[in-house]
């Protein structure tokens, strides 16, 4: 277990930190105290934004005193277990790999020195756990990429990747979840919308689900597009 | 949707704003919102709305508006010399308009944000229960967007019947000065900064630049000395994080921010400051204090006293 230190974040947030590192462990420390909030409110507390290594908590200073939500969390903090729990959802992500919906697919089976289908399957063949969101709406912040896939960003970031891209950056996979300029290297793209103003919630997933990729052929890709 | 007014001219950029988005951060959704709360307040409580209804935000320079439909209207914040149809109308009192008065504001004298709040508030759909518009996801306000030449908005129902005849007046707020202070709270990361670094932070002075807008201000001014580089694993960004990004100069946080990020924060503006670091326009001054959060609390309940205050004082007709 981490200890958690504790800092005023302006005077409408705390910030409740597990450490400096990206770790499974630490991160599920940031994800039970998120979770212990959502289960048992604290009067005063409005939102809460986990990160790979802390929990900002944003609270209203006129119903709730400082000292008391500190107390609170570090009480709460005390209970957590770094243990990674397997509780987290698994959202299937059907993916079009290659072709005009991953341009980049090719470049990083050659950098990586494997297949296409080599890159296919080792990318879409595993769970990988949400550690955050951020950045972007329901941008999310993956771990566990085979790390014989790991390539460089683009020199050149592009102008506008189209939204459900998905992308290696470094060691680090992702999915756009709307059109934005990025550097990443795309490998594919889901008909899914990942996230959706329209839809409650408006994003597909939540820090601490798991993502699994799943190849699909172009007549699936359209078949799940239309179905939206 | 009812009538209520079309958009003549937009200005330099006018959108649909409220309190905020809440409860969407954590999937990286900024809560948007008003700049300057306060003022967005003052205006709707002049018009008998709850103080967070959505209403109009103007920067710089404000929009020209024809009135479709009756109803009672204020104006706050910014200095925009506003006119109807022609003759001058004071900012800070509500005011009745009728079908096809033409409503026009002018570049800002003093401040940078001008609100315009009418009675009963804006007929656009709740989007995840705000009206706020978000640029970044195209979402809310608007069509998600700032407001351009012919766009129509209707109003909804008054909240209260207002007497067209009462003098509903709030103190003037002024903008101008030299330079305005901004009271923060150290921290969260300010152990990345060597004492002579802190020591500038909040000596200096430091000038608005151009790059500040609705996401954050980017500052000009003496570089904040760090211990080494001020890169940090990803944490949440609160509203009025002033971060240091290697090169030294401080960012501010508004609103409209990324909800998460990787720069040190060396001290986050207290929520009461923010509305007066709102109304900086480029070019102009801030400078820090660091206040304890007991006096932040005092200060916030203080604010939240004399809006309450007004709102009494309005209904018992001043």
């Amino acid at each position: 277990m981490h200890k958690a230190s504790f800092r005023p974040a302006g005077d409408r947030a705390i910030v409740a930190s597990f450490g400096e590192a990206i770790s499974e462990e630490l991160n599920a420390e940031v994800l039970g105290l998120d979770s212990s909030l959502a289960q048992n409110p604290i009067a005063g507390v409005i939102e809460s934004v986990p990160t790979y290594r802390s929990l900002l908590v944003y609270y209203d200073p006129t119903k709730l005193r400082y000292r008391r939500l500190e107390r609170e969390l570090a009480k709460r903090s005390r209970s957590l277990s770094s243990a990674v729990p397997r509780n987290g959802r698994t959202i299937e992500i059907p993916v079009r790999y290659g072709d005009v919906y991953g341009e980049d697919l090719s470049d990083v089976a050659q950098y990586c020195g494997l297949s296409e289908a080599e890159v296919i399957a080792r990318h879409s063949g595993r769970d990988y756990r949400i550690y955050m969101l951020g950045f972007l709406p329901g941008f999310a912040y993956l771990g566990g990429m085979d790390s014989s896939l790991a390539t460089p960003r683009l020199d050149t970031p592009r102008k506008s990747i189209p939204a459900g891209s998905i992308g290696i950056g470094g060691e680090q996979t992702g999915i756009y979840p709307l059109a934005s300029p990025g550097g990443w290297r795309l490998i594919g793209r889901t008909p899914l919308k990942p996230y959706d103003p329209r839809r409650e919630p408006p994003i597909l997933y939540r820090p601490g689900d798991f993502i699994r990729f799943r190849s699909v052929d172009d007549d699936e890709f359209e078949d799940i597009r239309a179905s939206l | 949707m009812s009538s209520g007014f079309r958009i003549v001219k937009a200005g330099l950029q006018c959108s649909v704003q409220d309190s905020g988005r809440i409860g969407y951060q954590s999937y990286g959704i900024a809560t948007s919102g008003a700049l300057d709360l306060r003022s967005l307040a003052i205006a709707n409580i002049l018009v008998g709305n709850p103080a967070g209804e959505a209403a109009l935000e103007a920067a710089l320079i404000g929009p020209e508006l024809e009135i479709e439909s009756g109803n009672i209207m204020a104006i706050t914040g910014a200095d925009m010399e506003p006119r109807l149809n022609g003759e001058a109308v004071p900012q800070y009192a509500a005011f009745a308009v009728n079908p096809g008065d033409i409503l026009s504001l002018g570049a800002a004298v003093s401040g940078c944000r001008a609100y315009i709040a009418f009675a009963g508030g804006l007929d656009l759909p709740l989007v995840m229960g705000s009206r706020s518009t978000n640029f970044m996801c195209s979402l809310g306000g608007f069509e998600g967007r700032a407001l351009r030449a012919d766009d129509s908005i209707g109003f909804r129902s008054p909240f209260a019947p207002l007497d067209p005849d009462s003098r509903r007046r709030a103190r003037t707020e002024n903008f101008s000065g030299q330079v305005a202070t901004l009271r923060v709270v150290a921290g969260p990361q300010d152990e990345f900064f060597t004492q002579a670094g802190i020591d500038t932070f909040y000596e200096a002075e430091y000038r608005l630049t151009e790059r500040s807008d609705r996401m954050g201000c980017v500052l000009e001014g003496p570089i904040v000395q760090a211990k080494g580089k001020t890169d940090i694993v990803s944490d949440g960004i609160p509203l009025g994080a002033i971060q240091i990004p290697s090169h030294g100069k401080p960012i501010i946080m508004l609103a409209e921010r990324q909800t998460t990020g990787g720069y040190a924060k060396i001290a986050t503006v207290i929520s009461t400051d923010i509305p007066l670091l709102a109304q900086r326009r480029p070019g102009e001054k801030v400078a820090f204090k660091r206040v304890s959060l007991g006096v932040a609390r005092r200060v916030a309940l203080a604010e939240i006293a004399q809006l309450a205050e007004l709102r009494r004082d309005l209904k018992r007709g001043n």
